[in-house]
């Protein structure tokens, strides 16, 4: 019997059913009289709706039924505040269709449900809208910075907002050689390729939605509150999600607008968000200014970091992410003061996008690594060596396992960092400027309690059963593997089912957290099941037990993190080296080569698991080259919200070569699974190792992303 | 201030909705003669009459449909909201994406681009098409072999753009491959594995000699 399956390459189990077109995502369910949805949009930042005439509208052909805050149903008496982990530390939420007040500009303030969607789109342009326009604040600059109010958590799992240990002003002051600069991260969106849809079915007083989401449990939750309904009279299907990246971690109000118009309409609505609309409407990792200072001695010692963030969030909720977070552990020094401010701004809220803080602070402080490196005249990589920490510094705990030298030497090594001539603009192919550059990753691995349902079957089959999500990483093959090992079965022997909130309730599928927190549901689930089966059915050998038995035999367990989250700092580290070529007469960047070597714990499947850091690296150059919401300051409108303006790698600026190394790292600390997840981390320090071999290649040093061949000429 | 649409207005999608350009706009007089003159702007502006629904002759991977469809309706959704075949995807609805590719009389189209009406009577090839009595094509099957896809979401788009790719005989390379992909974004960035794919299938046939 075949049981080495955890750490094996198997292909999605899923993927036949994605590419015949047959896996079912959000907005290819058709309940039957299923009516269509459109949401219409302020056009002012801020102030009221003096007057809103849907008369045209509601008598336009084919529309059953227009919702403006005039015609919406309020929220059930019974309605109560919900807020989960997700959600920001302050939220007064944002209910869509409440009142007149507008917040930002793209504010949900009507529903337009009709027959067809061409009859919704076209009535949505005849509404009548005067606004009594306010003040609006739409620019960072201007905003008065203020500190986040401290989240209460049980677990103290949110990191307090500002930081400080030994005397890191002194000790930058005596410093002989310093680094200090400012750093710049624009707003970016996520521009999953699937559009956020919700399908939203009555059945009486019961309601079924097909949405995209990264956490359904998350959104029966938040939908039962607010209309006042028990949990379990909300169902959430999601058993596939065409990519969110963090996009489809809240419940953002088009949920709500989908429930509401299916109430009112008397039919099943769908409501699939324009390319437009998901800039107005499902969150972006927000513009962050960052300034860092770094002080060290001759031998490149680092004696001091000062590393501040200012991030933008919206007029009524504080989204506050971890930027300067893994600036506290990432490098031993003993004076380290960090602080993370936000802005509020007419705008809708950020949201958590891909390593959402990691990303943005690895940029600021893996480029100031660079231009100490560059001041010291010492190699970047061994400036990193020379101050590797023994222990996390701030946390005071040893690492659980930490891979980072082995990580930098593995890379290096492929990617031939020894013959990097130092001088900027010294290596050239023809007539490209060639550069090389590199940054350390780094991402914390988180674990909440997840439960999973294992059911044994005579005929030696098993059924496992979660309400985790697959956005795309292969949680639909990975969670097989380890339910196939743990049970000593084929892979086909194994059935799986995902993305529904009436199986075991599992945490959001973000934060790289998947695996550690439902790998080890599922895994702990096939012990306990075998476990019983054997005692039912005596002997030691499952299949005969079962057999003896001739009927199922069912387990769910729920399982946590332990105490060693309180004895060690827990954390998957990574380096990425890059081979940029620029043209010297028109700016353009080509990245050439990405090399990326990763102590992430066990990697379940190597092959889905090289595809998640391709992917992240992919997406950190987007994020280094390309990737702007362009917001025009006088009217909070993102001038570039589509595809064609908002630009993201195509094929064209995918490298031909992309080299990833997963190091052997045995952690017996992090989960029984041994796993640290790789969706965030594979993107983080990607776009700082393209900027320091810009300037490796060019002898410029961009600090604001994205780096446009403007920046360079 | 009292409202003032223009095409920006968020939340309105004028996705496919304006006349087109490209090869649609050569037969864009059937539109109006489906019509009648009196319903033939497709944008229309307010307008409280009744937009009449025309019958169209679809004929997707080799089957005939007869849909009643509202004129304005894009291929697109034509096949996802009436006849059901979910596996064409939409990610923009402004030809910007490249997951409702579809081939129409052989040849890669994004389906968000073609009205409906203007596809009648034409072979329409969906990804519900490709495998053959259960067995996959061989780039579905190289999809999946080289895990060419992540959430799955622009794989029927990048797998028809791929089929095309080869029969035009642009993939002769990788790099030829990419250059000629460059319409199919993969959010997920599964790039270097579709190019991948492609190359596996493309040795194994020569390109169609066509016009
Ligand atoms: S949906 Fe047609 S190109 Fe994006
Ligand atoms: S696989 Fe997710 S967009 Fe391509």
């Amino acid at each position: 019997m075949t049981t080495a399956h955890v750490g094996h390459a198997t292909s999605r189990v899923d993927g036949r059913l994605k590419v015949t077109g047959a896996a079912d995502y959000a907005a290819d369910h058709d309940p039957p009289g299923v009516a269509h949805a459109t949401v219409v949009r302020s056009t002012v930042a801020s102030g009221r709706i003096v007057e809103i005439d849907d008369s045209a509208a509601a008598g336009a052909p084919g529309v059953i039924t227009v919702l403006t805050h005039h015609t919406a149903p309020r929220p059930h008496a019974r309605a109560r505040a919900h807020s989960a982990q997700v959600d920001p530390t302050v939220t007064h939420r944002l209910r869509p269709l409440q009142d007149d007040r507008v917040r930002y500009q793209g504010q949900p303030i009507a529903l337009v449900v009709a027959e067809t969607l061409e009859a919704a789109v076209h009535a949505a342009t005849l509404l009548r809208v005067t606004y009594a326009a306010g003040v609006a604040t739409t620019d960072i600059t201007r905003a008065q910075p203020v500190l986040p109010t401290p989240k209460q958590t049980d677990k103290g799992e949110r990191q307090p907002a500002v930081s400080q240990r030994g005397d890191p002003e002194g000790a930058l002051a005596a410093a002989p050689i310093r680094v200090e600069q400012t750093y710049v991260i624009p707003r970016e969106n996520h521009n999953p390729i699937e559009l956020h849809a919700t399908v939203a079915a009555w059945d009486g007083d019961r309601l079924t939605l097909w949405d995209k989401t990264q956490w359904v449990a998350n959104v029966a939750d938040e939908i039962a509150a607010e209309l006042g309904m028990p949990a379990d009279h909300v169902r959430v299907l999601s058993p596939f999600v065409g990519g969110a990246f963090g996009s489809g971690l809240r419940v953002w109000p088009h949920v709500m607008l989908a429930a509401l118009g299916a109430r009112a309409a008397g039919r099943p609505v769908k409501l699939m968000l324009s390319r437009r609309d998901m800039y107005y409407g499902t969150g972006f990792r927000p513009h962050t200014v960052q300034r860092v200072a770094l002080g060290a001695d001759r031998d490149g010692h680092l004696g001091a970091i000062v590393h501040e963030a200012v991030q933008e969030t919206s007029m009524y909720e504080e989204y506050d992410e971890s930027v300067v977070d893994a600036t506290r552990y990432l490098h031993s020094c003993p004076n380290v003061a960090t602080r993370r401010r936000i802005a509020r701004l007419n705008e809708h809220t950020p949201t958590w996008m891909r390593a959402p803080g990691e990303a943005s602070g690895a940029f600021a402080l893996e480029c100031a690594m660079d231009e100490l490196a560059i001041a010291l005249r010492l190699d970047p990589v061994e400036l990193r060596l020379r101050n590797e920490p023994a222990q996390d510094e701030f946390k005071r705990l040893p690492f659980s396992s930490r891979s980072t030298r082995e990580c930098y030497r593995v890379a290096a090594e492929r990617f031939g960092w020894g013959r990097r001539t130092p001088e900027p603009r010294s290596m050239r192919d023809g007539r490209w400027l060639v550069g090389w550059g590199m940054a350390t990753a780094t991402y914390p691995t988180h674990r909440a309690p997840a439960a999973a349902r294992v059911r044994l079957l005579p005929d030696g089959c098993a059924e496992v059963a979660t309400a985790a999500s697959d956005m795309g990483p292969g949680t639909w093959t990975s969670l097989t593997q380890v339910a196939a090992e743990a049970l000593g079965l084929p892979i086909e022997h194994v059935q799986l089912r995902l993305g529904d909130s009436a199986l075991p309730r599992t945490p959001p599928h973000g934060g790289s957290m998947t695996m550690a927190s439902v790998g080890s549901a599922v895994q702990a689930a096939c012990h306990e099941v075998c476990r019983a089966a054997l005692a039912r059915g005596g002997g030691d050998d499952l299949a005969a037990a079962m057999a003896r038995i001739g009927q199922p035999v069912e387990a769910t367990v729920k399982v946590r993190a332990g105490e060693e989250t309180t004895r060690f700092s827990m954390h998957a580290f990574g380096s990425v080296f890059v081979e940029v070529a620029v043209d010297p007469d028109l700016g353009e960047t080509r990245v050439r080569r990405i090399v990326g070597a990763y102590g992430a714990g066990r990697i379940v499947n190597p092959k889905t698991s090289r595809s998640q850091c391709v992917g992240g690296m992919i997406g950190g150059i987007g994020m280094a080259l390309m990737e702007h919401s362009v917001v025009d300051p006088r009217t909070g409108r993102v001038v570039n919200a589509n595809l064609a303006e908002y630009t993201v790698p195509v094929h064209a600026d995918s490298p031909p070569l992309m080299d990833v190394t997963f190091i052997d790292e045995r952690d017996p600390h992090v989960n029984s699974l041994g796993v640290k997840g790789l969706g965030e981390i594979a993107i983080v320090g990607v776009a700082s190792a393209i900027a320091n071999a810009i300037h490796h290649a060019t002898g410029k040093r961009i600090r604001e992303l994205p780096i446009t061949p403007d920046k360079l000429l | 201030m009292s409202d003032e649409r223009g095409p920006e207005q968020p939340g309105v999608d004028p996705a496919g909705r304006e006349p087109l350009g490209g090869s649609a706009a050569s037969s864009g007089a059937g539109v109006a003669n489906a019509v009648g003159p009196r319903d033939a702007p497709v944008v229309a502006h307010a307008t409280d009459r009744a937009v009449a629904p025309i019958s169209v002759l679809l004929r997707v991977n080799g089957a005939e449909h007869r849909v009643r469809l509202d004129p304005r309706t894009t291929l697109v959704d034509a096949l996802r909201e009436h006849l059901h075949l979910t596996g064409t995807k939409k990610g923009c609805a402004l030809g910007q994406c490249g997951a409702c590719t579809v081939l129409l009389d052989g040849k890669r189209v994004n389906a968000c681009l073609v009205l409906a009406a203007l596809a009648g009577g034409r072979e329409i090839t969906t990804v519900e098409g490709l495998a053959q009595g259960g067995r996959l094509h061989p780039l579905q099957a190289a999809f999946i072999e080289r895990d060419a896809l992540q959430c799955g979401y622009c794989t029927p788009g990048q797998i028809m753009a791929g089929v095309a790719c080869i029969a035009e005989g642009h993939a002769g390379s990788a790099e030829e491959i990419r250059e000629w992909m460059s319409g199919n974004v993969c959010r997920c960035g599964a790039y270097d594995h579709i190019v991948a794919a492609i190359q596996d299938i493309a040795a194994a046939r020569p390109p169609d000699r066509g016009p």
